[in-house]
């Protein structure tokens, strides 16, 4: 069958440029996407399509080059689609590669004086610290140093801490099982750190998984820091068209790809969202444990 | 003269065609098509010509249809209609072109629509080339936002003025709600959708996908950093409307949207891609439109049992009378006269049921149509699974708000005048779903032709001719 892109003249390719592993199960590439490249901000996202069959998936957009005209993207291999893409190489292509979507960070619109007066915290839990980076390195050109906290399952788990205290005020790493860092939840770890400094922040930016902001926005809220969280939820075309990807923020609906994918942290209806997210799990979850199996990959959740 | 019946048209049977996603009407052969073409009584003052929202001359490709002359009443059509195969198949055709047909007056009408669908048709099973030759080009550039069918019919036409021109596309496929929406099993998209772009794509026209105007790029941009003289917005009215009642969004309710986009643009249905759609065994579709009737009919090859939950009765879906009939035939039921109120979930937060309250038709307003009046005490339960939401779409606002000087009403519709489409900032006209909000095909593809006359004469304006 020849495909329908046959027919059409504008033919772009979004070809790999750069591939590397950051640990097991996750790794880094750098896209050819000059139009996105260009008019990417910090909090933005891509949805990207494997090929003619597969399925649009959300991404954050972790870096751009204007020059090389390239976006890059850090992915966890969590389900079919992102298996696949782990599987690609540089040199391979992508058929589509959209964006920038949703709002861009909401620090980009405040006044630099309000901004620099501010004590900023960022709090990245496992593949957070990728959508984390841009937002931290951002304010770095501003001349704002924030802080870093990133924690993971494991010490293997952690990824871009290199890169990220080059742009960072303090890093500061936990892990659960204290192969690394603070050993403990990254709630914990917040926790210590402000009774230990005694201090407090003015701004907490929360991404990782739901069930981590979840936790974490709920202790910053007792904790009086004014929180924003990034939320990963279902979504199919990411410009408003479907509603897929439906939130409750302060009672109201609102469609994460074009009103967030930034909240105010203590308005998420988080029970909501989580229970969302696992809306198809039976339908793709099975295939997923299987495929995973087969390839001995180790966040395997297999219930084998 | 005996007069010969309305040539039926061959069908997949009822049964049989609720489990699979081929084509539901069969269209006519040669010989159907010309019986039925000699049942038009080639009228002096045509009522069906000034109901058709862009003037096709129906009896004027009807004759030549009568004579066999199928290439012949091909060119009479595209001179003011570029999708046929497209129109044939979805216009209302009993609100405009045959309901105002003279035998539908005493009878029944000619089958003017299934005509024009026969001509399209094998316009492209017979590789007919409408392409024109010698157009000359301009050098112009010119932009269009949206390939849906106002998008396409105004490029094709600027194109065929010799412009230079580009649609920029938001999503991977252009077609707008002719791949996205309008299912399979109503209008085929490899055969008949594809074809009517790939025309466009002959004259010259250059398709861009995934590019969001107001993201990727903006307007002025396009003016000023990649030279375009003139933009066309045909973006459409793709924003789900939701009831704002309570349950709305327990797991397992969707927007008929997502459901459709799902399952048309993303081919869930198909087993080897891999894109998922959840469908339970009982589906409650809110709304009776076109939009309802196709995620109904969708829920339903998808294996489940399906209520259309309506407030008024069947008489008054907005829907067309061949897609109700369809739907019924099918064996979708029709709960009539019922509102949701709220729905129901399972202690998971999945859906469980559907709360209804009985409403009773009052005095008409003013749309016409009787309006809707609660029965007090009259609340009950519909036990589903799934919920689709079919209550509407309105235009995204993204365009307007990154375009500076670019004005839209409450409603989200963008502000033109009516016959050429300029809209309030110079340089850009609109069309479609974006202006009028959610439409009909025809209309937008009229509304793409005339902003395409608009466009060449404010760029003659501009060069002082
Ligand atoms: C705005 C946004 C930004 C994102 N940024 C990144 C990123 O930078 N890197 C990255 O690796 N992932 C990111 N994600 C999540 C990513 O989109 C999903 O991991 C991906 O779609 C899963 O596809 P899959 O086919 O591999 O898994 P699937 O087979 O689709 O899913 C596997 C399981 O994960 C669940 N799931 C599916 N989608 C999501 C989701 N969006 N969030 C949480 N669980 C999900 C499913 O219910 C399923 O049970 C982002 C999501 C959003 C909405
Ligand atoms: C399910 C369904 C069934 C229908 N059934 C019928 C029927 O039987 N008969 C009938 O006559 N009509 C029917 N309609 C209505 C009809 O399809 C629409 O009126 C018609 O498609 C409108 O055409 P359009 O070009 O204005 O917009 P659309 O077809 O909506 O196309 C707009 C295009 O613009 C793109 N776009 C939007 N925003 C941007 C942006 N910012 N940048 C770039 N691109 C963008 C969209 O992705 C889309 O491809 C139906 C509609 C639906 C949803
Ligand atoms: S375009 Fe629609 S209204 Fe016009 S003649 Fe054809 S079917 Fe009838
Ligand atoms: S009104 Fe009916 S009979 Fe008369 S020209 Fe039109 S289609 Fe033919
Ligand atoms: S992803 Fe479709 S509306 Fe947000």
């Amino acid at each position: 069958m020849i495909s329908w892109r046959f027919y059409v003249n504008i033919f772009i390719m979004y070809k790999i440029l750069t591939k590397d592993i950051l640990a097991p199960g996750i790794f880094r590439m750098d896209i050819l996407a000059p139009r996105v490249a260009a008019s990417a901000k910090p909090g933005q996202f891509v949805i990207v399509r494997m090929d003619e069959k597969g399925e649009r998936i959300p991404l954050t957009i972790c870096d751009y080059d204007v020059e090389k005209g390239s976006v890059t993207i850090v992915v966890q291999v969590i389900g079919g689609s992102t298996l696949k893409m782990s599987q690609l190489e540089p040199g391979d292509t992508l058929a589509d590669f959209v964006g920038p979507l949703g709002q861009p960070s909401e620090m980009l619109s405040e006044k630099f004086e309000d901004l620099a007066a501010k004590k900023i915290i960022f709090l990245a839990g496992g593949l957070g610290t990728a959508p984390v980076y841009p937002q931290v390195k951002w304010l770095h050109h501003q001349g704002i140093k924030a802080d870093v906290m990133i924690a993971a399952k494991s010490s293997g788990l952690l990824i871009m801490v290199e890169e990220m205290k080059k742009v960072a005020g303090n890093v500061y790493i936990a892990t659960d099982d204290g192969s690394e860092g603070f050993h403990g939840m990254i709630t914990d770890c917040l926790q210590n750190l402000i009774d230990r400094q005694g201090g407090s922040y003015d701004l907490a930016i929360v991404i990782g998984p739901m069930i981590m902001m979840k936790f974490a926005a709920l202790l910053t809220q007792k904790l009086s820091i004014p929180t924003i969280v990034s939320l990963n939820t279902l979504m199919v075309d990411g410009t408003g068209m479907c509603g897929a990807c439906r939130v409750t923020v302060g009672g109201k609906t609102k469609f994460a790809c074009v009103d967030g994918p930034e909240f105010d942290g203590a308005l998420v209806d988080f029970d909501e969202a989580l229970r969302r997210q696992t809306m198809y799990k039976g339908y793709e979850g099975k295939k997923l444990y299987e495929e995973q199996c087969a390839l001995g990959i180790e966040t395997c959740k297999c219930p084998k | 003269m005996a007069r010969i019946p309305r040539v039926p048209v061959r069908e997949q049977n009822p049964t049989v065609r609720a489990s699979n996603f081929e084509e539901v009407c069969f269209g006519y052969n040669q010989e159907e098509a010309m019986l039925e073409a000699s049942r038009c009584l080639n009228c002096k003052k045509p009522g069906c010509v000034s109901a058709c929202p862009v003037n096709i001359n129906i009896p004027g490709f009807i004759m030549h249809i009568r004579e066999g002359e199928f290439e012949q009443a091909a060119r009479v059509i595209a001179l003011d209609s570029s999708l046929p195969a497209v129109c044939g198949r979805v216009c209302p055709q009993e609100d405009q072109c045959e309901g105002k047909c003279i035998l539908g007056v005493k009878g029944e009408s000619v089958a003017i629509g299934k005509l024009e669908r026969f001509v399209g048709d094998w316009t492209r099973e017979n590789g007919i080339d409408l392409t024109p030759s010698g157009i000359v080009p301009k050098g112009i550039k010119m932009a269009v936002v949206g390939a849906g069918p106002s998008g396409l019919a105004c490029a094709g036409d600027l194109a065929k003025m010799g412009y230079d021109v580009t649609i920029f596309e938001a999503l991977h496929k252009p077609g707008g709600v002719l791949e996205y929406g309008i299912p399979e099993f109503r209008l085929p998209k490899e055969s008949v959708v594809r074809t009517e772009i790939n025309n466009v794509v002959k004259l010259g026209v250059k398709i861009e996908t995934n590019v969001i105007i107001g993201r990727t790029v903006t307007i002025d941009e396009l003016f000023d950093k990649e030279g375009f003289k003139a933009v066309f917005v045909g973006s459409g009215a793709g924003l789900p409307k939701f009831m704002g009642i309570p349950g709305e969004n327990l797991n397992g309710v969707f927007s008929a949207n997502e459901f459709l986009t799902r399952n048309n643009l993303m081919k869930a249905f198909r087993q080897e891609y891999e894109t998922p759609i959840f469908v339970g065994k009982k589906v409650a579709v809110v709304g009776g439109g076109n939009v309802a009737m196709d995620a109904a009919r969708t829920a339903l090859r998808l294996g489940a049992e399906v209520h259309i939950v309506y407030r008024r009765t069947m008489k008054e879906m907005p829907a067309r009378v061949e897609e109700v009939h369809h739907a019924h035939e099918e064996g979708i039921i029709f709960d009539e006269l019922c509102n949701p109120t709220s729905i129901l979930g399972d202690e998971k937060g999945w859906v469980r049921g559907i709360r209804c309250i009985r409403m009773v038709l009052g005095e008409p307003d003013a749309s016409g149509r009787c309006r809707p009046v609660e029965l007090p005490g009259s609340e009950f339960e519909i036990e589903v699974d799934t919920v689709i939401m079919s209550l509407g779409t309105s235009p995204n606002p993204l365009i307007s708000r990154t375009t500076p000087g670019l004005e839209a009403n409450p409603r989200q519709c963008l502000i033109v005048e009516e016959e050429t489409g300029q809209t309030t900032r110079k340089g850009i006209f609109a069309g479609g779903d974006a202006v009028t909000g959610a439409a009909t095909v025809i209309l937008a593809m009229g509304a793409g032709r005339k902003a395409a006359r608009a466009m060449d004469l404010y760029i003659r304006g501009l060069a002082g001719e």
